[in-house]
C-alpha cells in the first residue's frame, strides 16, 4: 500500500502496539534543556532507575541563559540553579552536555542540525514544542512534556497515537521580498493557531523544494503554532549536502550507505492524506501579526480586518479593525530565537543594514541561535556592520522570545521579532509582539516605524 | 499517579478562547525544579496587576466561583510544550478542565498527571458557562467510567472520548512509565535489530 513519508518513519520506529491503545514508538535522540528536564530527572531518582541510553540524549542551556557575560556566573540565582541541576545530572547519568561556555552550546534546535546530529528518518523529541523545527531533514520530530522526558530518558521510548496526516503544498515561485516566515505565517492565518490540532503536517511543493534547509527549518519551527504535533519536509540533495561534513553527520561510506536510505524516503506518490492544502507562492506577501495568537497574521500591507472576532487581543495590542500597521512606530526590534536566528538570517539582516544607522527610537538586538552562528558572524564580518548600524549582537540563548531571562520588552511597548509567539505578555508582562521576518524586522529598525521591505529594496 | 474514576463538583468558568501554555503559566515563573508550588502563579498575570494585586475581575478573584473543575474556551493549553501548565493547574487544586477543544501537548501532559481534559461540543461548553454564571453553586458531575460530563438539576448530559489505555490509566493511577518498563527487554531487542544513521 502507498504510504507517506510520515507513516514510513513512523513504522519503522514502533517496539510494539498495545492492543486497542497507542504505539511505543523508539526515539533516535533526544534533546535536553535546563527548564523541562529537572523534574525528570528527579522521577527517575524517585523511581530509582537510571538513564536507559544515555548516549542518545544531548544537552544544552538555553532557555534560561543570560545574553551578556555568559563568561561570568549567571546573576539570577533561580537561573543559575537550573542551570547548574542540569549540569549535574548530565553528570551523573553520562549525557553528553553542550554547557555554556562550550563551543557548540546554542539553542536545543539550532544546534542539533549544525551539528550533524539532526538527521533524515529520525524520530526526535525534545520538552519543547518548537521541536518541529528539526522536520525539515525529513524527520519524526516533535515537542513533548516533562513526564515524556522522563520516558525517554528512562526507556528511549514514548507511548504515542499515531497523528492523522496533512500535507500542505506551496507551488510557484516566491516574490521579490518574500521569506520563509512569510510562508509559515500566512499558512497560520489561513489554517488558524488550532487548524493543525491532531495531525503531522508535510510541507511539500515547490517553492518549499527550492527553500535552503535553514529557511525550511523555519517552516517547520511553527508546525506547532498551528497546533500541529510537528511538520516535516521530504530529504532531497539540498538536505544532504547540508549533512555532509558536520560534526556527527556519517563519514566516507557510511555516509554514502546513509543517503541511499535518505532517498527512499518519500511519499508516495499515490499516498492519501486525511486533508491537503495547496496555496500558490504568488499569492503571499511579507507577513505581520496584529493579534495575540500567530493565526493573527496579515500582508504587511494589509489593514485589521473590519470583523477581526478577537476583540481582547486587538484590545491588548492597543489596535482597532481598520487600523494599518504600515509606519507604526515601534521602539524594539528582537532578532532571535529558533526560528529565525540561524547564520543565514544574521547575513540577510546585515545585508539590509549594512552602512545604514538604526532608527534613534528603536533598541534593537541581534541573539544568535548558537555559538557557532556566533562565531561564524564573526568571522564574516556581520558582527562589525551591526556595531556600526547601531544593533547589538548578543550571546547564544533563546533570549527576549519567551523572556525567562532579563531580556524583555516593557510594558505597553511595541516589538517586531523574528520570533514565534505573540502571545500576551510573551515577551515580558504586557510587551506587545509583531511578528514577522529577519527583513522585515531589519528595515523596521532603520525606519523606526513598521516598514515594507519591498519598497526598501 | 492520583487515580480518577468520578468527580462531582462546582466549577469556575474562564470564558476566553485560545487561552495559551503562557497565560496559564508565564515563562519567568517557570525556574523551580521541582513540580509543586506552580499554582500561586496559575493565570498569574490575568489574576494580579503589575503590584502583584488580585484583579478583582478574574474568576479565580471571585469568591462566587470555586471547584474542582476549570471550565474554559475552545483551543485551551496551546503553545508551549511545559508542563508546568498542567502542574499549575492541578497544584491550584482542579482535577479536570473542561473545553470544547485541547492542544495535544496540553492534553497529553494533563493526562500524564492524572487531570482529565473533557471535551465537550461547543453548544454544550456554551450552556455550561450560562449555567455556572446564572448559578455558581451548581453541580457537575464527571463520570470517566461512563465517559459523561452531566448538571444533573438541569438535565444537561453528553459523553466524551478519551482512549481506552488514558482511561484505564487513569481509572487505576498507572503511568505509562510502569507500562514502558516492563517492556524493556523488547525496546533493547528493538535496538539491536534496527539499524539507524
Amino acid at each position: 500500500m502507498s504510504k507517506t513519508l510520515f507513516d514510513k518513519i513512523w513504522e519503522k520506529h514502533v517496539v510494539e502496539s498495545v492492543e486497542n491503545g497507542p504505539d511505543v514508538l523508539f526515539i533516535d535522540k533526544h534533546l535536553i534543556h535546563e527548564v523541562t528536564s529537572p523534574q525528570a530527572f528527579e522521577g527517575l531518582k524517585e523511581r530509582g532507575i537510571g538513564v536507559f541510553k544515555p548516549e542518545n540524549t544531548v544537552a544544552t542551556p538555553d532557555h534560561n541563559v543570560p545574553t551578556i557575560d555568559q563568561h561570568l556566573p549567571i546573576r539570577d540565582e533561580l537561573s543559575r540553579l537550573q542551570v547548574k541541576k542540569l549540569t549535574e545530572n548530565c553528570e551523573n547519568y553520562g549525557i553528553k552536555l553542550y554547557g555554556l561556555n562550550h563551543p557548540y552550546q546554542g539553542i536545543v534546535h539550532i544546534i542539533g542540525p549544525e551539528l550533524g546530529i539532526t538527521k533524515p528518518g529520525m524520530t526526535m523529541v525534545c520538552g519543547d514544542s518548537h521541536t518541529a523545527t528539526h522536520g525539515a531533514f525529513g524527520t519524526i520530530a516533535f515537542g513533548i512534556g516533562t513526564s515524556e522526558v522522563e520516558m525517554v530518558l528512562a526507556t528511549q521510548c514514548l507511548l504515542q497515537y499515531k497523528p492523522k496526516r496533512m500535507r500542505i503544498n506551496v507551488e510557484g515561485e516566491l516574490k521579490k521580498g518574500v521569506r520563509s516566515k512569510d510562508i509559515i505565517l500566512y499558512i497560520i492565518s489561513k489554517l488558524t493557531a488550532s487548524g493543525g490540532t491532531g495531525y503531522f503536517v508535510e510541507y511539500a511543493g515547490s517553492a518549499i523544494r527550492n527553500l535552503s534547509m535553514e529557511a525550511r527549518m523555519t517552516i517547520c519551527n511553527m508546525s506547532i503554532e498551528m497546533g500541529a504535533r510537528g511538520g516535516l519536509i521530504a530529504p532531497d540533495q539540498t538536505t544532504f549536502d547540508y549533512i555532509e561534513g558536520r560534526e556527527f553527520a556519517p563519514k566516507g561510506k557510511e555516509f554514502e550507505e546513509a543517503v541511499a536510505y535518505w532517498k527512499t524516503l518519500k511519499t508516495d506518490d499515490d499516498a492519501v492524506f486525511d486533508v491537503e492544502f495547496t496555496y500558490q507562492a504568488s499569492d503571499i506577501d511579507p507577513m505581520i501579526t496584529y493579534g495575540t495568537n500567530p493565526g493573527m497574521g496579515m500582508s504587511i500591507d494589509s489593514i485589521i480586518p473590519e470583523n477581526e472576532p478577537n476583540k481582547k487581543a486587538l484590545h491588548y495590542m492597543g489596535l482597532s479593525e481598520g487600523d494599518k500597521l504600515l509606519g507604526k512606530q515601534v521602539n524594539y526590534v528582537f532578532i532571535g530565537s529558533c526560528t529565525n536566528a540561524r547564520i543565514e538570517d544574521l547575513r540577510e539582516v546585515a545585508s539590509i543594514v549594512k552602512g545604514k544607522k538604526k532608527a534613534d527610537n528603536v533598541n534593537a538586538f541581534i541573539v544568535p541561535g548558537s555559538k557557532q552562528v556566533e562565531k561564524q558572524a564573526i568571522a564574516e564580518g556581520l558582527d562589525e556592520i551591526f556595531k556600526e548600524a547601531g544593533f547589538q549582537l548578543r550571546q547564544p540563548g533563546c533570549s527576549a522570545c519567551l523572556a525567562m531571562n532579563d531580556d524583555k520588552i516593557p510594558k505597553g511597548e511595541y516589538c517586531v521579532s523574528t520570533s514565534n509567539r505573540n502571545f500576551e505578555g510573551r515577551q515580558g508582562p504586557g510587551s506587545r509582539t509583531f511578528l514577522a521576518s529577519p527583513a522585515t524586522a531589519a528595515v523596521t529598525a532603520l525606519k523606526g516605524k513598521i516598514s515594507d521591505i519591498r519598497v526598501f529594496i | 499517579m492520583e487515580k480518577f474514576v468520578t468527580l462531582e463538583s462546582t466549577a469556575v468558568p474562564i470564558n476566553v478562547e485560545d487561552i495559551d501554555t503562557d497565560q496559564i503559566i508565564p515563562a519567568r515563573f517557570l525556574k523551580a525544579t521541582n513540580k509543586s508550588g506552580f499554582g500561586e502563579n496559575l493565570f498569574r498575570d490575568w489574576r494580579y496587576d503589575e503590584n502583584g494585586k488580585p484583579k478583582p475581575d478574574f474568576p479565580l478573584n471571585n469568591d462566587t466561583f470555586k471547584g474542582k473543575i476549570l471550565v474554559a474556551g475552545k483551543n485551551f493549553g496551546c503553545g508551549s510544550s511545559r508542563e508546568h501548565a498542567a502542574w499549575s493547574i492541578t497544584d491550584y487544586g482542579f482535577k479536570c478542565v473542561v473545553s470544547s477543544f485541547f492542544a495535544d501537548i496540553f492534553k497529553n501532559n494533563a493526562l500524564n498527571n492524572g487531570l482529565l481534559p473533557v471535551q465537550v461540543s461547543d453548544s454544550f461548553l456554551t450552556q455550561l458557562f450560562k449555567a455556572i454564571t446564572e448559578n455558581p453553586d451548581i453541580k457537575i458531575n464527571v463520570n470517566l467510567l461512563e465517559q459523561t460530563i452531566s448538571v444533573p438539576s438541569l438535565n444537561l448530559s453528553e459523553s466524551f472520548d478519551i482512549n481506552n489505555y488514558k482511561k484505564h490509566c487513569l481509572i487505576n493511577g498507572l503511568d505509562d512509565i510502569d507500562f514502558l518498563l516492563s517492556i524493556k527487554t523488547k525496546i533493547q531487542q528493538y535496538t539491536e535489530a534496527v539499524k539507524t544513521y
